[in-house]
């Protein structure tokens, strides 16, 4: 997109730190630049589901659907978390707002709420499963699973959108330097301390 | 650890979900008509039973909807998670002392 519109600056809580590129058993933890995100609250009316960018609303609960640059995952009947590029915050939130036209709907920007890290790498659901509880197997949360969750103390939406070992890990901006540390060391674990 | 089986989400950790207190509490229909003993039965007064007790649950970490659920107070076991506005299917009564070996519906499904 040429244009850019009014955004407030955004200065990101965890830096442009990037760990090395992936090494043997390598897991890479690397928070996501800036984004533009959404929450959604609607009641969906049986039968007909308005598409939000070409992603159907009524997907299964607990799913991510994408079409490359927007991604919609549905946490909760009534719930949804919309991301996209971060230019194109305003131009998003129009179009969805004409998409659910004649729908009672809440659409709210947090992109500033949230903060993303991309954990990648063979052993991405130990690495995980060193805070989340939740069974990330090929079965129980196969690609396309997004889900709140909880990380440690601390709450997430975990979304794995591709077949590839890539987690996305949502936080509050506030909490991002914990679940960011708690990450880091958990990659300690897996790798062990001479991979560093 | 314990799992919890969400009617929306299906089996997940405890550690997701918050515990609201007894179940199936109506308001009365006719609030004028109870007396103030009436209001702080139904406003206080809650059941302990030992054994199956129907209670609500949110799943505050994952979906964040509100479901009732059949549990064993003694063994901490889930018979049934049903949704809200709706009654237990497995027949099994609130009070009720299961025995160690029944099955539940958590254990039961796949």
């Amino acid at each position: 997109m040429l244009e850019t519109r009014y955004r407030a600056a955004r200065a990101l809580p965890l830096g442009a730190q990037t760990r090395s590129a992936p090494t043997g058993s390598g897991v890479s933890v690397r928070p996501a630049g800036a984004e533009a995100r959404f929450s959604l609250r609607a009641r969906l009316a049986k039968g007909a589901a308005p598409k939000l960018a070409g992603l159907a609303l009524d997907a299964p609960i607990n799913t991510v659907g994408t079409d490359g640059e927007v991604w919609l995952a549905r946490l909760g009947p009534d719930e949804w978390l919309i991301g996209g590029p971060e230019a194109d915050a305003d131009l998003l939130q129009g179009r969805f707002h004409d998409a659910l036209a004649g729908v009672p709907h809440s659409l709210v920007d947090v992109s500033h709420r949230n903060v993303g890290i991309d954990v990648s790498g063979r052993q991405a659901a130990a690495v995980l499963n060193a805070g989340c509880p939740l069974d990330l197997s090929e079965t129980a949360f196969p690609p396309g699973s997004a889900t709140r969750t909880l990380l440690g103390k601390s709450e997430i939406v975990l979304i794995r959108a591709s077949a590839a070992p890539l987690y996305r890990v949502e936080c509050w901006r506030s909490f991002s330097t914990y679940v960011h540390g708690l990450l880091n060391e958990a990659v300690f674990g897996v790798e062990g301390p001479a991979a560093h | 650890m314990l799992l919890i089986a969400c009617p929306n989400c299906g089996k997940r950790p405890e550690t997701e979900f918050r515990c609201g207190g007894q179940a199936h509490i109506a308001r009365p229909a006719d609030p004028m008509a109870v007396d103030d003993g009436g209001w702080s039965e139904h406003l206080f007064v809650r059941a302990n039973p030992k054994g199956v007790h129907a209670e609500r649950w949110c799943h505050i970490h994952g979906c964040g909807r509100w479901f009732n659920a059949l549990r064993d107070t003694i063994s901490d076991r889930f018979v049934e998670t049903y949704p809200i506005g709706e009654q237990p299917k497995s027949g099994v009564k609130p009070g009720t002392i299961l025995g160690p070996n029944s099955a539940t519906q958590s254990e039961t499904r796949a």
